[in-house]
């Protein structure tokens, strides 16, 4: 393994970022698709020059590109996502039966054992798959049927199906993740599901047993051990040891547990990484500090990670922008609200600027070359 | 017949062309017929103007010609003489729309 490139999506276009192992100096591509909003970029674990970005727009709609040399061109595929059957309605923001509509494509996940299948997780919620490398898109629709969609709610940026994980050692299972109806997990490759939101209580959730209604904003897991799973809520740093069935809260001493973004090192099933946010109304690092929280203990446990990082700030990182590579020691990457992406090459002890001044970072993604 | 149309921006780099191009349409001269052609002979510009699946227009976009705005006809309406004759083009325009101050 010889370098990294840093897929990063943003407000107006994709750029690609690369560095040799050594990951302190940057090059970067692009803009690519200028002008267009680019919600995710994600490379194939088989096959790492095969890349695929989600490039839409309020005017024109959605587009879906396919590179397969690494990002260097780019073909357009499939942008068709049509839900199967009649979709019937979910719940709008004032509790009224609204109809399900496709508005864009949140996140892509190339498959870990199939090379032409990816997923693709849109707005409103719903989980689509192509066998043919993004040319055509058929949804998963037992997803959308489950009994307790009619009564999901969108989250304030939509109702999202923002995150997809496979499990590395079942292939056939599926978790996804959606604001603000919760985590759900598929034994079946994606036929049925299940809500795994056990343990998770959230304030303006008058039941505390609540199935659904959660609004979750990311989930992660280690591929070594693929039953813990970690989870950054709207409030709370959440963790399962099995499989997603129950839940318990490791906020522990972090100074606030709202936040959007978390990964997990990529050689210790222990060590996570989140960004806490000031609060849901407050989108900015507390008291205008970025940090990055580190634990070494799965939870919990939490220190500040701060070297590099600026003061007097106050951005934004969302829940898509935030990544590890494979290299030896684990590197850390972060995008911002402001443009920023910074990047660790060793663990999150120290940071650096690889890109300061672009759009609004929506995603970032990190290969390992 | 052939039927000039002007693209905005966004949709000029994602079909990889000039700001106008040209179509020919086979039988009446309709916004439909234009769109059609246009989209057949650039793919990817199905569900860039008008939705794939319901093939309503965009809300966001426009279409005027000879200083009308067509945008609200039914698309099987038939398009202005000077456009049937190639001798106007045919506007798709981005509309002045949205709400976030980036």
């Amino acid at each position: 393994m010889s370098g990294v490139r840093l897929l990063v999506g943003t407000h107006k276009g994709a750029f690609i970022l690369t560095s040799d192992g050594k990951r302190k100096s940057w090059d970067i591509s692009g803009p690519f698709f200028a002008g267009w909003e680019l919600y995710h970029l994600k490379g194939s674990r088989l096959n790492p020059n095969r890349i695929y970005a989600s490039q839409t727009s309020g005017w024109f709609g959605q587009q879906l590109q396919r590179s397969d040399d690494g990002g260097k061109t780019w073909e357009p595929v499939g942008n068709v996502f049509a839900y199967e059957g009649k979709p019937g309605p979910h719940k709008w923001y004032d509790n009224t039966p609204h109809p399900w509509e496709f508005k864009r494509v949140w996140h892509l996940e190339p498959s870990l054992t199939e090379p032409e299948t990816v997923y693709a997780g849109v707005e409103d919620a719903g989980l689509f798959r192509s066998t043919d490398g993004g040319k055509s898109w058929q949804e998963l629709p037992g997803l959308r049927n489950h009994a307790s969609a009619p009564e999901w709610h969108p989250g304030a940026g939509g109702l999202c199906l923002h995150t997809i994980l496979q499990d590395p050692s079942n292939p056939k299972r599926l978790y996804v993740a959606i604001s603000a109806a919760g985590a759900f997990r598929s034994s079946d490759g994606g036929e049925s599901w299940e809500p795994i939101n056990r343990g998770l209580k959230s304030q303006y959730i008058p039941d505390p047993d609540a199935e659904t209604g959660h609004c979750v904003h990311r989930i992660a897991l280690h591929p070594g051990r693929p039953q813990t799973l970690y989870m950054q809520k709207h409030w709370d740093v959440m963790r399962s040891d099995d499989a997603g069935s129950n839940w318990r809260e490791v906020s522990g001493n972090l100074p606030t547990d709202f936040g959007f973004a978390l990964a997990v090192h990529s050689h210790q099933p222990e060590t996570v990484y989140v960004v806490p946010i000031k609060s849901d109304s407050e989108h900015f690092p507390l008291e205008g500090r970025l940090q990055v929280f580190r634990s070494r203990t799965g939870g919990n446990e939490w220190e500040p990670l701060t070297q590099g990082l600026p003061r007097d700030c106050y951005v934004n990182v969302l829940r898509g922008a935030m990544s590890v590579d494979k290299l030896e020691p684990c590197g850390i990457y972060f995008g911002t609200t402001g443009g920023q992406v910074y990047a660790s090459a060793d663990e999150g002890e120290s940071w650096q600027a690889a890109a300061r001044d672009l759009p609004a970072v929506f995603s970032v993604e990190a290969q390992t070359l | 017949m052939l039927i000039r149309i002007e693209l905005p921006f966004h949709l000029r780099t994602l079909a990889k062309t000039g700001s106008e191009v040209q179509v020919e349409v086979a039988g009446p001269a309709t916004l439909a017929a234009a769109l059609d052609a246009l989209e057949a002979r650039y793919p990817v510009l199905r569900g860039a103007i008008r939705d794939a699946i319901t093939q309503k227009r965009r809300a966001f976009v426009r279409f005027y010609a000879c200083e009308q705005d067509l945008s609200n006809d039914p698309q099987d309406t038939p398009l202005p003489a000077a456009i049937a004759e190639g001798r106007e083009a045919l506007l798709i325009i981005g509309a002045i729309a949205g709400g976030l101050k980036w």
